[in-house]
């Protein structure tokens, strides 16, 4: 007897992995040459509009030489207060203060809040709503120190701010004489705590924050200051134009009451800030009869706020990443060709043969068409905001200066944009098959939208609307600075400002791209190829 | 035969037309584009108008250019049907029956540009008609009235009219340009993405100009924002260009990117 062994090839058994279908996708994608230009062609194009929008966003500024020619010169900057954590802030107020070694705290009835602007300052009443009445402990009296400060608003009630950004509601509704509002503050080393009370018994804590750094001698006492008063004209429309009026605003103060080591004697007058732009002149000083103490105020004590009609630069790093719409289209381009060379040059169904799972297929070519473009988008807005803010520094541009978690956000964000961007086309193409439709609807809902919200010409209303409900919402991961609720300033889109939320607008992309996605598993798994 | 006799002794450039007018008539994709262009149009400049405001302090709202916003968006699909005129013979391959069929190349693409520039220009006439209308009806509403120093919108003014005619001729032209890129890149994806970027980018480049010499010169070049200078009726004498110089600028883009695309159809391999 002899046994028969059946033959058996040597030859490995190829294995259908995920991780080989990945590699097949990416050998691909890689392997057409056009594609891989076309992405570096993207990142240098991005990268130089950063470099042409720092350019044309340079104001000139003429100089005359000593034989009187006139020649072009790099601009001088604004000097900003620049506020603990490196913000730009405003900080003017008028201080009512003493020193206050070590731990202590302050107590005072506010009783009254009114403000007044309009032509000639004072001449008419107004409602302010963030004009500020209150009680202060501040590191010193120059601009840009730490502070923290309970308060009462003309229309936002009470409230305990901090360090220019920080700010918690306290009670709400405005002061008179029939309802005062009672505030104290207590120091206990860096702690700072604010309260409040309707009734000077019963109070709630506001909240209590930790100052690094304030020094065992601190200056407290009464505050206060009102902003300019700004009216938007010209019909929402572009960029518009605004008027802004100084305003001020004065308080009553009554039932001081203060614990810890004060000195003996009189209060001392400060006005912080008084040369600031926004206040108002020959105010000052403070009338005091019987313990109950009439201040006069203008000004703010808030952070800058960036744009246009707003007393920040007007110039951000957001606005040399305009051109990185075009970086988009050119991926949008390639992710669309990914999926539809496929179809037509019938490569689809050997792909389908060789990997029958056709929804591992599609996560294959998603993942690697979602990393080129991660890199892609990395590159280019890291290249736009580096060059863009180098020669804005050399031609001493006045830029909005970013926090570094701000501006890696940013350049984080627009790879993330890019990369669902890229996987959205991706999905869009699957559905329609061809690339000329499906460029088109991504075009259409990605980067018209952010496109018409740049050059004035449209209603800001229109804009806003679309920029919450399309897939360029994500543009709004591109806002350089937060919108603050407690400064009342012209935050448009134009300046940067987008309805949305960064990381929410980012999340309507990542929705749409999901239900592209989802519909595209479906149509890929039940259609004929 | 006869028939084959009258085939050859015809006018070629009038057979060339004959034949494609038979394609891009029997293609599902023209109608529904073209109507997509004027729904498109009409859309945008309807909501353009909507959200428009006046207050009682005045505005600079240019409310020509305003009822006519939609143009801005509708090109993208002037873009489409243009490019898909030619990219759609070069992805099934029907390029070569064509010029088998017709083997002055020229003649081709003069006839193809001659219907879809045709064609975009009837759909463009009704699409910006309706926006002049939508404009004169809705505009008033929102405050742009007679109080505010606006009348209402009227072809009998010329300015307006200026502006309507030109809208038509500019969507006219940027049909060119997609023409003419689309035969030069061949792929519909390339090509569409390379007109929408050349389009939006300088607008966008001179919204962010601060330094204003700059800015005149971003929009004096750029086929978008110098051609759309043909919409604005207030303050045209502060424009760097006038109208139809501007709209000049656009014609000069197109008959470029169309030299180009005639030169890559005649000197290279279908």
């Amino acid at each position: 007897m002899t046994t028969i062994t059946p033959y058996r090839s040597t030859a490995r058994a190829g294995r259908d992995g995920f991780g080989q279908l990945l590699h097949a996708e990416w050998t691909k994608f890689r392997t057409v040459r056009g594609w891989v230009i076309g992405m570096i062609v993207a990142v240098l194009v991005t990268a130089g509009l950063g470099a042409l929008l720092a350019k044309a966003a340079s104001p000139q500024c003429e100089a005359q030489t000593g034989s009187g020619q006139q020649h072009a010169v790099a601009c001088g900057q604004p000097d900003y207060t620049v506020g603990p954590g490196g913000v730009l802030v405003n900080d003017a107020f008028n201080f009512v203060r003493q020193p206050l070694a070590g731990n202590g705290s302050i107590t005072v009835q506010v009783s009254s809040l009114t403000s007044a602007g309009g032509g000639p300052i004072g001449s008419q009443p107004l409602v302010v709503p963030w004009s500020k009445a209150g009680i202060i402990i501040s590191g010193g009296t120059s601009p840009g120190s730490a502070y923290a400060a309970m308060m009462v608003t003309g229309g936002n009630g009470a409230r305990m701010q901090w360090n220019y950004t920080g700010d918690t509601a306290g009670l709400p509704g405005a002061v008179s004489a029939v309802s005062p509002r009672w505030l104290r503050l207590t120091r206990d080393g860096d702690t700072l705590t604010g309260y409040d009370s309707a009734d000077g018994r019963h109070w709630t804590r506001v909240a209590a924050v930790t100052l690094a750094g304030l020094p065992s001698t601190v200056q407290a006492g009464l505050f206060v200051t009102s902003p300019v008063y700004s009216t938007y004209s010209s019909s929402s429309i572009g960029s518009g134009s605004g008027t802004s009026t100084p305003t001020k605003a004065t308080a009553a103060f009554d039932q001081v009451s203060r614990t810890g080591r004060w000195p003996a004697g009189r209060w001392a007058a400060d006005y912080v800030g008084a040369e600031g732009s926004g206040v108002a002149s020959g105010i000052g000083g403070y009338h005091e009869v019987d313990g109950r103490f009439t201040v006069t105020g203008s000004g703010d004590i808030a952070p800058l706020i960036a744009g246009a009609l707003n007393d920040g630069p007007n110039i951000t790093v957001r606005d040399y990443l305009l051109g990185l719409f075009v970086g988009l289209i050119a991926m949008a381009v390639i992710a669309a060709m990914f999926m539809t060379a496929e179809y037509r040059r019938g490569l689809i169904r050997i792909t389908l043969a060789a990997s029958p799972h056709r929804l591992r297929v599609l996560a294959a070519k998603a993942i690697v068409i979602g990393a080129a473009a991660f890199v892609v988008g990395l590159s280019s807005a890291a290249g736009a905001v580096l060059i863009g803010t180098r020669i804005a520094h050399s031609a001493g541009v006045d830029l909005f200066p970013e926090p570094w978690p701000t501006e890696l956000r940013i350049i984080v964000g627009m790879a993330a944009l890019f990369a669902v961007a890229a996987v959205f086309t991706l999905a869009i193409a699957t559905i329609v098959r061809r690339s000329a439709a499906a460029i088109i609807i991504v075009i259409v809902t990605l980067v018209i939208p952010f496109v018409l919200s740049a050059p004035p010409g449209i209603p800001a209303g229109l804009t806003d609307w679309l920029l919450r409900v399309t897939p360029a919402a994500a543009f709004a991961l591109q806002q350089p600075a937060p919108r603050y609720y407690q400064v009342a300033a012209h935050y448009s889109t134009g300046s940067g400002y987008f309805p949305l939320a960064p990381w929410a607008g980012f999340a309507v992309l990542c929705g749409w791209a999901a239900v592209a996605l989802v519909l595209a598993a479906y149509l890929l798994r039940r259609r004929d190829t | 035969m006869s028939q084959t006799a009258v085939a050859a002794d015809g006018w070629p450039f009038a057979d060339a037309l004959h034949a494609e007018w038979t394609k891009l008539r029997t293609l599902a994709s023209t109608g529904w584009l073209l109507l997509g262009l004027v729904a498109l149009t009409i859309a945008v400049s309807a909501a353009a108008d909507a959200a428009a405001s006046c207050p009682a302090g005045g505005c600079q709202a240019d409310p020509a250019k305003l009822s006519l916003t939609g143009v801005q968006v509708g090109q993208a699909i002037v873009v489409v049907i243009a490019v898909l005129a030619i990219s759609n013979e070069y992805s099934t391959g029907m390029i070569r029956v064509t010029l088998a069929a017709m083997p002055r190349r020229l003649t081709v693409l003069a006839a193809k540009a001659a219907l879809v520039v045709g064609l975009v220009l009837a759909a463009a006439a009704v699409a910006v008609l309706a926006c002049v209308l939508l404009g004169r009806l809705i505009l008033p509403g929102h405050g742009l009235t007679l109080a505010h120093g606006y009348r209402a919108l009227s072809l009998g003014d010329g300015a307006v009219l200026r502006a309507a005619c030109g809208s038509v001729l500019y969507l006219g032209l940027v049909a060119l340009l997609s023409l003419g890129v689309a035969a030069a890149v061949r792929e519909a994806a390339v090509a569409i993405g390379f007109v929408l970027g050349l389009l939006y980018v300088f607008p966008i480049l001179a919204s962010v100009a601060s330094n204003p010499h700059w800015q005149r010169h971003l929009e004096q070049i750029g086929p978008m924002t110098a051609g759309l200078y043909i919409q604005v009726t207030l303050g045209v004498k502060t424009l760097p260009l006038t109208p139809w110089q501007g709209l000049g600028v656009l014609a000069a883009w197109a008959f470029s990117a169309l030299l180009l695309g005639a030169l890559a159809l005649r000197l290279r391999d279908a």
